[in-house]
């Protein structure tokens, strides 16, 4: 019995069709109380005030912008290597949520930095590396969307994926280096970690678990539709040959 | 792999428009923001260094759908994939072709261009150098851009969307060079690093491009 | 004991949908194959698999390396070359030189110096055939080589692949629907169409 029986389209809709709503429920859960244990149960910074608590929204949706590109790189190494489809089609279904993650960390950041900068938009070195991220998303997204066969598809995605990541690590470095060339020892980072106490934390994590399942719960449901359309182009042209 | 570089060399000598286009472009772009600017000359050497850069990558940009597509429709890439020519080759040849092309007569012109932007004369050496070593590398991009979007009917939009975001590590450190230069300020770091990237990019992607090549021929 | 092509149980697919599969045949030295099939079936196909171009469903392909060449309609014919410039081309990717016999067997001899371009469609074709004299492979497959000639020509192509190439050991595969007046065996493709549900398809895991 080996992992990879998971990557038969029908062993993994029928293996996760009892597990998406378990995980959709978990989502909605540790996200709800996450979210509101931190804007309500949660003293307010002394110096930020009440815009701090954004935080519980910015920092699980940024960890989840890359952390689903992470994901579509490791799918498309296994569809080049593997070529197991459910792979490639889940690479394709993170895509999307990926998008939206990463502009619910570009928004909450551009609203957060309202009061701390008195600026919507900073070229941040954080906040740019999201833009550069969002324009990987929108191209990789293109790609899918502009070839028809599904093969050629993931196989051609598959390949920018992991080139795009070699540029999209490379843009971060290049970002971070081009803007302490701008302001130097001006500090703009939004890095909260480093001062944030127990008490701001653990609903944090809380809401980071929540965002952790509901980016599982999307791309499952996703993953599924895909595999369903696919089963449908696959009937379809059955049909049209028999 | 010397004969395809002086076929797509002659082809593009012939076909008119190879060297002239993306030039007259680069100077268009060029002159055209002052206009949107406004001609102080402390604002125009500010950017310029930005500007120059800027518009070599959309000159740059301009040809890439010209790299693979003609040979895709006539059969010659076909053709090649089945010759003892190694696609990788092929790939790589084809991005030197392109830089021959467009990325050395920007690199020639730009010096001269800077001069309609104030650029500071301390840059001069820097743009030039910057540009020399960071085009290159706009090219193989660029190739490996073509070769994903090669049999789509209309992938040229699509193949800007792709190409654009991989070119910000080469835009930051080659921008960076000249502004540093221009500011009297080191710039071993960025330089290097544009070299860095030219180099790891034509290591790396003529592998990809001919991945991306033989997935479209199939 | 000469050059073999031998193809064992060869199945292939355009676009993830098997067409063809069971394909069997052994063509020794000297020996040419004419494929024949309805519009569709698959021949194109057959042949781009064969060139290596796409990876076979199935089956084996035993072929000398570095020995085959692949020439459909289009043949790669750069407009603002001349007719030699053209062939020049070929020559120096594949290693070899053009011989003068080329420009003859072809009827190109006074075309030489002309732009690719200016050439007519059946001229045009000449060219693209007069690659296969330049590069020296031994195994020819050939995707309808005779579209847009006229009889004139087409009795020179058939000169050439008789006399040139598998007069000299040479292998060739040929899709055409006219006769070329080969002495070759004939195989129709019908019998090896795919069954609807043939595997090997990039659906089958989704049925």
């Amino acid at each position: 019995m080996s992992l990879w029986e998971y990557a038969n389209p029908k062993k993994f809709m029928s293996f996760t069709a009892p597990i998406l709503p378990v995980v959709t429920v978990a989502a909605l859960v540790c996200l709800v109380s996450g979210l509101v244990w931190g804007f309500f149960f949660t003293p307010e910074d002394y110096r930020q005030g009440s815009t701090v608590k954004i935080f519980y929204i910015h920092v699980p949706s940024a960890l989840m912008a890359i952390n689903a590109w992470f994901m579509m790189l490791v799918a498309s190494l296994i569809w080049l290597i593997r070529r197991h489809h459910v792979s490639a089609l889940a690479a394709k279904a993170a895509a999307p949520v990926g998008i939206v993650m990463t502009l619910i960390a570009l928004v909450t950041g551009a609203i957060w930095g309202q009061p701390m900068w008195g600026t919507w938009w900073a070229w941040d070195p954080r906040l740019t590396s999201f833009l550069i991220l969002f324009l990987f998303y929108l191209g990789y997204v293109a790609l899918w969307a502009a070839i028809d066969d599904p093969d050629t598809a993931a196989d051609l995605t598959s390949v920018l994926c992991i080139v795009g990541s070699v540029f999209a690590v490379l843009s971060r470095y290049a970002v971070n280096f081009w803007n302490q060339g701008l302001h130097q020892g001006a500090s703009l980072s939004m890095d909260a970690e480093e001062n944030v106490a127990d008490i701001f934390w653990y609903p944090a994590l809380v809401a980071i678990a929540g965002f952790v399942l509901l980016f599982i719960a999307l791309v499952l449901l996703r993953t599924r539709t895909e595999i369903r359309l696919r089963r449908i182009r696959a009937l379809e042209t059955r049909a049209r040959r028999s | 792999m010397i004969a395809l570089l002086l076929r797509d060399l002659r082809l593009a000598v012939r076909a008119g428009g190879g060297f002239g286009l993306g030039l007259a472009f680069f100077l268009i772009v060029v002159v055209l923001v002052p206009f949107g600017v406004g001609p102080e000359a402390e604002i125009l050497s500010r950017i310029a260094p930005g500007i120059l850069w800027v518009a070599s990558l959309l000159a740059a940009l301009l040809s890439l759908d010209r790299i693979f597509a003609l040979d895709y429709e006539d059969g010659a890439l076909a053709l090649i994939a089945t010759s003892p020519l190694p696609l990788e080759g092929a790939a790589f040849v084809k991005a030197l072709a392109h830089w021959i092309t467009t990325g050395l007569p920007l690199t020639l012109a730009a010096p001269a261009l800077g001069f309609l932007l104030n650029l500071k004369p301390d840059a001069y050496w820097f743009l030039f150098i910057s540009l020399a070593l960071g085009t290159p590398a706009l090219s193989m991009i660029g190739t490996f851009g073509a070769a994903l979007t090669v049999g789509l009917r209309r992938g040229g939009l699509l193949m800007s969307l792709l190409v654009l975001p991989l070119y910000v590590p080469t835009l930051i450190f080659g921008a960076e060079t000249v502004r540093r230069g221009a500011e009297g300020l080191t710039t071993t770091t960025p330089l290097v690093m544009v070299a860095g990237i030219t180099a790891g990019v034509f290591a790396f992607l003529p592998f990809a491009t001919a991945a991306a090549l033989r997935i479209n021929l199939r | 004991m000469g050059m073999e092509l031998v193809v064992t149980d060869l199945g292939c697919a355009r676009g993830g949908v098997p067409l063809l599969q069971g394909v069997n045949f052994r063509l020794h030295e000297g020996e040419a194959l004419v494929l024949r099939g309805a519009n569709g079936i698959g021949k194109t196909t057959l042949l781009r698999t064969l060139a290596g171009l796409q990876p076979p469903l199935g089956g084996t392909i035993d072929c000398p390396e570095d020995q085959s060449a692949y020439a459909s309609h289009a043949d790669g014919i750069k407009a603002q070359l001349t007719v030699r410039e053209n062939l020049d081309f070929w020559a120096s990717v594949h290693g070899t030189e053009v011989h003068e016999g080329v420009f003859q067997a072809f009827d190109l001899v006074e075309l030489r110096d002309r732009f690719a371009g200016t050439l007519s469609a059946g001229q045009k074709r000449r060219l693209g055939l007069a690659r296969l004299g330049v590069i020296g492979r031994k195994i020819l497959f050939l995707d309808e080589p005779t579209v847009s000639l006229d009889r004139f020509s087409v009795k020179l192509f058939a000169d050439f692949l008789k006399e040139q190439h598998l007069a000299k050991g040479g292998i060739a595969v040929i899709a055409t629907h006219i006769d070329l007046g080969l002495e070759a065996p004939e195989i129709d493709l019908e019998p090896f169409r795919a069954a609807y549900d043939a595997g090997g398809s990039s659906d089958e895991a989704f049925l």
